[in-house]
């Protein structure tokens, strides 16, 4: 056998092999080499959204403005709070999924199982809030218009609350009149036949300036930050000016293309990132399912070995760490 | 599997006496942090509102904690904190090394081209 076996007669020392540099099993390792990848990934879309912010430092929507909605809660203004609920949500499935890789250290199947049920469960709650919340951002709630250089024009009235000046925002459905020589969608089957164009706007420019010339207490605001961190309240005048000269495009919600917040790279960069980061939260389910399963059928004790559980585990944490900044950064900063 | 476990967090001020019990206390320490960011978010006390190092002092708070957050998962919920530290070196210091150099190089190049959007003759306001 002597003569067969290439043997250095170096092994067990520190350039010879079959010393473990890193003390970690191959398929952990494989893991932390994703997962350090997937973390450059998402810091270059980050990264990119920061570029367009510092871009329209100037002019980025401010998000408490935009995130305000409560499943149930009509109406109510409460920034931050759904998102915070969710922040909570995954956390507290990361925290079952630690708890999931404890328990099979001490090979205990049964709490390996509830606590592995417990995280999918968080995982699914967070992907349905996060739809939640696109839908609600697609919806819109104000409407505003777009002006040809592609600014947003958003209206509302100055009350007082408190002794304090307040801009409060109305919706444009509230206050646009109807009027009648509105352009109508051309169609295929008028004029030319191979011809047709994308749903046009609930209402033209025309109808928002004549109702805003109607109610003398609406004003425009720009996206324009002031000094004190406000977007700019134009005068009466100027509202009116602006509407009547730079108005283009009567927008409601959000798309690719335009949404009533501000610049149009906010939503593309919301949809962007968030949708990728919903997608590995989405895969971080069904791949948290297929271990579920595999511990049910006792896969794992057989092995005698819960490590696979640890892997997801990891992947599942990195897609919390992720939220943690997304959550930074579009919620907060 | 008798994994050696690392107990201790806040260097060594707070103990835990089981694995299980040092999960709930990292539970409780980031909830307790994003406590705080939620409230600073909705309140935005104006003290932490003056500009330091070209950012809001407050979007400072917020970056810091998330930090901490992020240490704290990173750490506790995968098992850094029990690695080698060959291992953690490996993860930690190639990732901060390269995201550092990312974001200055976007971040500088958004503020030129902000700069350039600000004197020079290019209309935006129309």
């Amino acid at each position: 056998m002597e003569s067969t076996v290439a043997s250095t007669g170096t092994e067990g020392k520190v350039w010879g092999g079959g010393n473990k540099p890193l003390g970690a099993s191959y398929g952990k390792l494989m893991m932390w080499f994703f997962i350090v990848s997937d973390a450059l990934t998402f810091s270059g879309f980050l990264a990119a959204y920061g570029f367009s912010r510092f871009k329209f430092i100037d002019s980025w929507p401010i998000a408490d403005e935009v995130f305000t909605h409560v499943p149930f809660l009509h109406g109510q203004e409460l920034p931050m709070i759904y998102v915070a609920f969710m922040t909570f949500i995954l956390i507290m499935s990361s925290v079952t999924m630690v708890l999931a890789v404890d328990a099979g250290h001490n090979m205990n199947k049964s709490k390996v199982t509830i606590y592995m049920f417990l995280t999918i469960i968080g995982g699914a709650i967070f992907v349905g809030s996060q739809a939640w919340e696109w839908a609600t951002f697609i919806k819109g709630d104000y409407g505003a218009v777009q002006t040809k250089g592609g600014n947003i024009l958003q209206f509302g009235k100055l009350t007082t609350v408190d002794g304090e000046e307040k801009f409060k925002r109305v919706a444009v459905s509230d206050f646009v009149m109807t009027v009648p020589d509105v352009r109508r969608q051309h169609e295929r089957k008028n004029g030319l036949w191979f011809r047709e164009e994308g749903t046009l706007p609930n209402y033209t420019v025309n109808e928002v300036y004549q109702g805003l010339q109607a109610d003398p207490e609406l004003l425009v605001r720009t996206q324009i930050i002031n000094e004190d961190g406000h977007k700019t309240v134009l005068s009466r005048q100027a509202s009116l000016e602006t509407i009547r000269d730079d108005g283009q495009l009567v927008v409601e919600g959000a798309n690719l293309r335009a949404n009533e917040y501000g610049t149009a790279l906010f939503a593309d960069f919301f949809f962007f990132i968030t949708g990728f980061h919903g997608f590995h939260v989405l895969s971080g389910v069904v791949i948290n399912i297929i271990i579920f399963f595999n511990v049910l059928i006792g896969t794992y004790e057989r092995r005698g070995s819960y490590e696979m559980v640890e892997k997801v585990g990891l992947y599942w944490h990195f897609v919390d760490l992720v939220w943690v900044f997304v959550f930074t950064f579009f919620y907060l900063v | 599997m008798a994994h050696a476990h690392n107990l201790e967090i806040l260097r060594g001020l707070i103990k835990f006496k089981s694995n299980t019990q040092k999960i709930w206390g990292v539970l409780i320490l980031l909830s307790i942090v994003t406590a705080v960011e939620v409230v600073l978010g909705i309140y935005k006390p104006d003290v932490l509102m003056i500009p330091v190092l070209g950012m809001k002092g407050l979007n400072w708070i917020f970056i810091i904690l998330t930090v901490v957050k992020a240490y704290y998962i990173t750490w506790d919920f995968m098992h850094m904190r029990d690695e080698k530290a060959s291992l953690r070196r490996t993860v930690v210091w190639t990732a901060v090394f390269l995201i550092s150099y990312l974001i200055f190089i976007l971040l500088q190049e958004g503020g030129y081209v902000f700069d350039v959007y600000e004197e020079t003759f290019i209309k935006r306001d129309f």
